[in-house]
């Protein structure tokens, strides 16, 4: 048997290191005893690949037995280099690469960075109503989709499969909501400076109150397995407890600081998209754990739903409104549709730009390849995604690209918490509070 | 680029940003040589001798205007009292946002007084974003912080700048200490040192990289791909239209 | 090593391949490596509506040395680089490895300092499943074709004239950007 490098113990220049893989823990405490300094601590590495960290997290935890006296967090394994890559792109392909940032909630990045954009633009006010009220029935879908994947991975990570189960068969109704509108059933590209895409396809608005009635007979599952259950409470309970001083000092924002009772939302402090003109409740809980942000974020999806419902009923009133902004140095051109040979544009489209009007056929051309300039300035204009604060920092020199683009991701954020939650805990509790957190790492990462 | 470039348009209507900025104020920062994303020789566009200069939007003028005033008023207020007159450097508000820029030295300071003044109270730090301007002769680095007040639901922002050869910036963690680990991004992708944080390492690059990823003169790192029949450069080294 | 490399060669090792193959891709085992995007897909088809279960690949193994199929699911980063190696070092042989999406493929839409381009630069791949996203279906399908393969190996000295085969046919292949005139 050729010598593995991985299994046992060596030497190296930071101390012994052990490898275990079960059914040889002894050899730590006998290796401990042998090396003759007791007071040595183990310090133990959940690394990047591990079921239950929510990702490529790496966690550094210090421990006395049970109890972890010290807890921290190694993050940059999934660092893409994204912010710099939208500075070669132009600013609607922009929109492309930050959707696959927070992976778990793309319309809100597309949204946070469309924002900034539209306040440099100053097109704010000229979004066609149409557009704004499917930018929020895609943002509360997917903040239902999210929620429902931070139930069920949480619900996994403990132990409790069938909430993953029911999770994701509940995700794939979104999802397919998603992939009617869309087209993709993540990383759509949908959100773009001046507007949507495209516009509502037929039979759409029908699936979401089907949607919708579905629902709500499938919500209250969640609620019945979990809330009264008293393995789950035992678990959940007192577990990642985090005040609201604490929350304001360490920059939470979202679920973990509504969980303190304070009810900061930006949805209804500072609304972007039309949010004033919808009728919802910011949710809080008042024992700061994580078992109270579990009940927000049910809470939350429920909230959803109402929006996502007073959102259909809108559209149903505006048919045949546009998506995209009037000025058409801005609006994205194309429209895309499916034809014999898979996804292309429309052949409406294609028969306008070479047939009918030679304006069309250079402003689609010229903004498709060069894109639309940008005055220079910068603007940070902040959505509440269902972790957060999200927000983009724009910068522009007044050219086809971003001079700057760099996200404030809520995760990157809420994750510094993770010290403060553990420290003291037990290492069952790590997972929990970490999972109460959320945090998505493409988002931590970029 | 000459400072004392003076913008004339003879339609400053048409368009808001070609309104004549006051003799002397317009400070460029880099300019825009030819259209259409075309370098060097090829360019048959004929707009190849253009030169554009980058304006960044200017100092704003008082009074701002809403509640602009009452953060500024404040602002001077406990300054002046603290003996800090020339903390602030510029006011720009642009597109209904106002930004500080500040001098480096206060910025600690600045943010204690942002922070605990009940008439500021800006409680919440969004983070720190580097941007780096390397046309902006001695202040190439710049960190930016966005701040929110959420007593009085509002946002600023503060910019603080640093020359290349001296990229040190003081930390405000010990104000913020939500700044923990931005500053440490900001550092991994900038360079920019916060004197004072309290472990600045690498946060998202491997430990030993070299260099500072997201700083304008690091290349985007790409490779060329292979089609059938071709080969594609990457992104920043392609014929571009932008 | 092992009881593979003792096998005579003849009808009865092409009966052995059979019943091996059969055997090892009626319940493969993944390890769990997803990274980003791509790994919620991937859970997704372990979940419900895209069933691994029927596959006998519902159990994603958390520790390496009980997988046999490693799915890298995202964009692999220079930092995360060594774990996928050290992972992939600590699976024990039989292994196989699915690259699913074009991150994983070829580094996808990142081509930047931050990506390995592909992570055939790290580990041996077996299959390249394209996809941004890939659906729950391309992934199922890209599993059955790997199914196939796994299905079809060979085994001892057979085995070693198949590799001599595919390494010789490799090296004398036209390479992709010499493949001219196909635009006619």
């Amino acid at each position: 048997m050729a010598h593995d490098i991985y299994a046992g113990s060596n030497e190296t220049t930071e101390g012994r290191v052990f490898t275990v893989t079960g059914q040889d823990w002894d050899s730590i405490a006998e290796g401990l005893a042998d090396a003759g300094d007791a007071d040595e601590r183990v310090v133990v590495n959940m690394g990047p690949q591990h079921p239950s960290t929510h990702g490529v997290l790496r966690l550094i935890l210090e421990l006395e037995g049970e109890t972890v006296t010290e807890a921290r967090c190694g993050i940059g394994y999934l660092h893409t280099g994204i912010e710099k890559n939208m500075e070669f792109r132009s600013w609607t392909q922009g929109v492309t690469f930050c959707t696959r940032m927070d992976y778990l909630s793309p319309f809100y990045n597309e949204m946070s960075y469309v924002l900034g954009v539209e306040r440099l633009l100053d097109i704010e006010d000229d979004i066609p109503e149409k557009a704004q009220v499917m930018r929020v029935l895609l943002m509360e879908l997917n903040r239902i989709s999210s929620h429902l994947v931070c139930i069920a991975t949480g619900g996994m990570e403990i132990g409790a499969l069938t909430v993953m189960t029911i999770g994701f068969r509940e995700r794939e109704l979104v999802l397919d909501l998603f992939e009617l509108i869309t087209g993709l059933r993540m990383n759509h590209a949908f959100i773009r400076p001046g507007g949507v895409a495209q516009d509502l396809p037929p039979g759409a608005l029908d699936e979401i109150r089907d949607f919708i009635a579905l629902m709500k007979k499938r919500l209250p599952e969640y609620a019945a397995l979990c809330n009264a259950n008293p393995v789950f409470k035992a678990r959940l309970e007192n577990v990642g407890h985090l005040d609201l001083a604490g929350c304001l000092a360490l920059g939470l924002t979202g679920p973990v600081l509504r969980s303190t009772g304070y009810p900061w939302d930006l949805r209804k402090t500072q609304p972007y998209s039309g949010y004033e003109d919808y009728d919802f409740e910011v949710q809080t809980w008042d024992t700061c754990d994580s078992y109270g942000r579990f009940r927000i974020r049910l809470a939350e999806m429920w909230e959803s739903l109402k929006i996502v419902e007073q959102a259909a009923e809108r559209l149903a009133r505006l048919e045949g409104a546009p998506v995209m902004v009037a000025d058409k140095k801005i609006a994205w051109p194309s429209q895309l549709a499916v034809g014999s040979d898979g996804m292309g544009n429309s052949l409406d489209h294609i028969r306008h730009i070479m047939g009918e009007s030679m304006e069309a056929l250079i402003h689609h051309f010229k903004l498709v390849t060069e894109g639309f300039r940008v005055p220079p300035g910068q603007a940070y204009v902040p959505v509440e995604s269902p972790r957060g604060e999200l927000g983009a920092h724009v910068v522009s020199d007044g050219g086809t690209r971003p001079f700057r683009a760099h996200f404030r991701d809520p995760s990157f954020t809420n994750l510094q918490a993770t010290s403060v939650m553990s420290e003291g805990g037990m290492v069952a509790d790590v997972i929990v509070a970490i999972a109460s957190i959320d945090p998505v790492m493409g988002g931590v990462d970029r | 680029m000459s400072d004392e470039k003076k913008v004339e348009q003879p339609a400053p209507e048409q368009s808001p940003e070609n309104v004549p900025a006051p003799a002397g104020e317009v400070h460029p920062v880099g300019s825009r040589q030819g259209m259409f994303g075309v370098r060097g020789s090829g360019d048959t566009s004929g707009y190849g001798g253009l030169v554009q200069p980058i304006v960044y939007p200017g100092a704003a003028q008082r009074p701002f205007g809403g509640w602009h005033d009452e953060v500024a008023d404040a602002l001077e207020d406990r300054l002046r009292s603290d003996g800090l007159e020339h903390a602030v450097e510029q006011v720009v508000i642009h597109r209904g946002e106002i930004t500080f820029h500040v001098r480096r030295d206060d910025l600690v300071a600045v943010a204690q007084l942002l922070r605990d003044d009940p008439r500021l109270r800006f409680e919440l730090c969004s983070g720190v974003s580097g941007v780096n301007y390397p046309d902006d002769a001695g202040r190439e680095l710049h960190a930016v912080y966005h701040l929110l007040s959420m007593t009085h639901n509002r946002r600023i922002r503060l910019e603080v700048a640093a020359p290349d050869a001296d990229p040190h910036i003081p930390s405000i963690v010990g104000v913020y200490p939500t700044n923990d680990w931005h500053e440490r991004e900001t550092f991994d992708m900038f360079g920019i040192v916060f004197d004072g944080h309290p472990a600045l390492t690498r946060i998202l690059m491997p430990d030993d990289w070299p260099g500072h990823p997201q700083r304008k003169d690091y290349p985007l790192g790409g490779i060329p791909v292979e089609y059938k029949g071709g080969t594609i450069p990457p992104p920043d080294q392609r014929r571009s239209y932008n | 090593m092992g009881i593979e490399e003792k096998l005579p060669s003849g009808v009865l090792l092409t009966t052995v391949e059979g019943v091996a193959g059969y055997m090892r891709k009626a319940s493969f085992w993944p390890a769990t490596f997803g990274l980003a995007c791509c790994a919620i897909e991937m859970m997704t088809s372990g979940g419900p509506k895209y069933d691994l279960a029927r596959f006998g690949m519902e159990v994603f193994r958390a520790s390496p040395r009980q997988a046999d199929l490693m799915i890298v699911a995202g964009r692999v980063s220079q930092k995360m680089a060594p774990v996928l190696r050290q992972i992939y070092d600590q699976m024990p042989e039989p292994k196989w490895v699915l690259a699913m999406g074009v991150c994983a493929s070829s580094g996808g839409m990142f081509n930047n300092y931050a990506i390995v381009q592909g992570v055939d630069h790290v580990v041996p791949v077996d299959m390249y499943l394209p996809g941004c996203p890939p659906r729950p279906e391309m992934l199922i399908d890209a599993i059955l074709k790997l199914h196939d393969q796994v299905q079809h190996a060979k085994l001892g000295t057979n085995r070693r004239q198949e590799i001599e085969q595919q390494e010789g046919d490799a090296l004398r292949a036209l390479p992709t950007s010499e493949m001219k005139g196909l635009l006619r």
